[in-house]
């Protein structure tokens, strides 16, 4: 970008094929700028080898596991005997968790369906897409927001005694009360990232770590009528 | 002189019929490979070129591959299954026992079968939460996020339909459970229930339904929307690399600092930015 000039001309001097074209290209158009700086390496063969190997491995790992372990498979189904508990497939059981706690139009409809919408919008977010640290502009505001919103979550929870689910909550509150208190200036290099951490980030690895708790106690710890069984007392 | 297994490969690549079905042909220079992508049906959805930095196991861990790969191992043991299988009371559940004791390699195909099923659901849901953390979402990438989403649906009732065949206790207590909730829709909920099974219980329709669903029109969904996934990959620039994107390179070659890589910012690119990068 040394040259003074603000565009360049040009003309297509191919006159039999195509009209005769003029083209200004000013400094500030994209055309003019090379997006592309990276190394960059064929698809064929290399990324595609990559990918074969990648396959190749899981599909060893899994042949293994096929020879190693039998799927599952009980008595023929009897409508009149019903199993207890009577489990879902194991990514339906943190749904199944919450049908525990809470009524099923709630648990079953309500909160799949409020995240999935969450999970459409999130890239049309400008929040999202800017993802400054959450407590780095309007700090005071957003703390004070911070607390009212994890204070009700919490308290919530609590009410409904869905403590599988309020102990992620407070976990994670803790952290995030870490740092709302710490700043890009911090001498501590896990408060700097803390600091840095935008809302979705909060939000996401919040409901990461619900769905793992949850979806791990209607794995391991549900017994008889869905009471808290201990994984080594068997059922 | 022995001609060596690369010289071989290259002249079947020569002949006239090899050819015929191949668009690209022979010649290992930079435009042949990008021929062979270009001019293949199915290879054509891929981006002739990859950032290199974007090979290494950490950039992607290789979810969104191995998520194929998953897919592809089910259908590879989901159709020999299909041969062995009657969706109807209560022969599906003797299918299920002759593919156990009976069939050569039936236990082996339905335990690889299951449990690829299994390691897919997992790798969808790895695969979101990987993009997600890396902000791979970012415009012009806002709707591949979308259709992401709409696959992990589409997985999981794929795994869900599955779970019913066998037609045992566990699998027929676990789809009463599951389409229990779907009554729970306000106004609407009996209906809905109705209709995913056929009948007000789980019965010979359901399972009908859900062999339908799974072997044809879920499949057919997941290819689909598969398809614009990675085509839109190559539409939108590739994959998701914060140093590359366009605001990012004009920064840097204005002199300007650029967003640092822990804010993962980056505003103001536009698809017209990305198209180029094609």
């Amino acid at each position: 970008m040394a040259d003074s000039k603000d565009f360049i001309a040009g003309v297509d001097s191919n006159a039999k094929k195509s009209p005769r074209r003029i083209v200004f290209i000013t400094r500030r158009t994209s055309a003019q700028v090379k997006a592309e700086t990276e190394d960059q390496i064929q698809t064929f063969p290399e990324v595609l080898f990559r990918a074969a190997v990648a396959v190749m491995t899981l599909a060893v790992v899994l042949v293994w596991i096929a020879l190693l372990f039998n799927a599952p498979l009980e008595g023929l189904a009897d409508p009149s005997h019903t199993p207890n508990p009577a489990k879902a497939p194991w990514y339906f059981l943190g749904l199944q968790e919450m049908l525990h706690y809470f009524p099923p139009v709630v648990a079953g409809v309500l909160v799949p369906g409020l995240v999935v919408m969450a999970l459409i919008v999130i890239p049309y977010f400008k929040v999202n897409i800017e993802a400054d640290g959450l407590f780095l502009k309007d700090r005071q505001k957003r703390r004070r927001i911070f607390y009212i919103v994890a204070g009700a979550l919490s308290i919530f929870l609590f009410l409904f005694k869905v403590y599988a689910a309020l102990v992620p909550t407070l976990i994670m509150t803790g952290l995030m009360l870490l740092a709302a208190q710490s700043s890009l200036q911090s001498p501590s290099a896990f408060r700097r990232y803390l600091a840095a951490r935008p809302l979705s980030y909060w939000v996401m690895t919040w409901f990461l770590f619900e769905l793992v708790v949850l979806t791990a106690i209607g794995t391991f710890f549900r017994g008889p009528g869905w009471s808290w069984v201990w994984p080594w007392q068997g059922s | 002189m022995a001609k060596t297994a690369d010289q071989h490969f290259n002249d079947l690549r020569g002949t006239r019929i090899w050819r015929s079905i191949f668009r690209s042909g022979t010649g290992s220079s930079t435009l042949k490979r990008a021929l062979a992508i270009q001019q293949n049906v199915f290879l054509h959805l891929f981006s002739t070129k990859v950032r290199t930095r974007m090979l290494s196991f950490s950039a992607t861990w290789y979810l969104g591959t191995l998520t194929l790969g998953t897919f592809l191992i089910l259908v590879a043991t989901g159709i020999p299954l299909m041969f062995y299988y009657h969706p109807s009371v209560p022969q599906a559940y003797a299918d299920t026992k002759d593919l156990q004791f009976v069939v050569s390699s039936g236990l082996f195909l339905r335990n690889l079968h299951r449990w690829s099923a299994h390691a897919m659901v997992f790798l969808v849901f790895a695969h979101m939460f990987k993009v997600f953390y890396r902000g791979a979402y970012r415009a012009p990438r806002e709707f591949n996020w979308v259709i992401g989403v709409v696959l992990l649906l589409i997985t999981l009732l794929l795994s869900y339909t599955g779970y019913l065949l066998p037609w045992d206790q566990l699998a027929y207590w676990a789809i009463t459970v599951g389409s229990n909730i779907a009554s729970a829709v306000p106004m609407i909920g009996d209906k809905i229930h109705f209709l995913l099974l056929g009948g007000n219980a789980v019965n010979a329709n359901a399972l009908l339904r859900f062999y339908v669903l799974h072997c044809m029109i879920l499949p057919l969904a997941a290819m689909f929307f598969v398809a614009i996934h990675f085509w839109r990959i190559r539409k939108d620039g590739g994959l998701y690399a914060h140093s590359s994107e366009p605001a990012v390179v004009r920064a840097q070659a204005a002199g300007v600092q650029p967003p640092t890589a822990s804010r993962g910012g980056e505003t103001g690119s536009t698809p017209v930015d990305a198209k180029e990068a094609q």
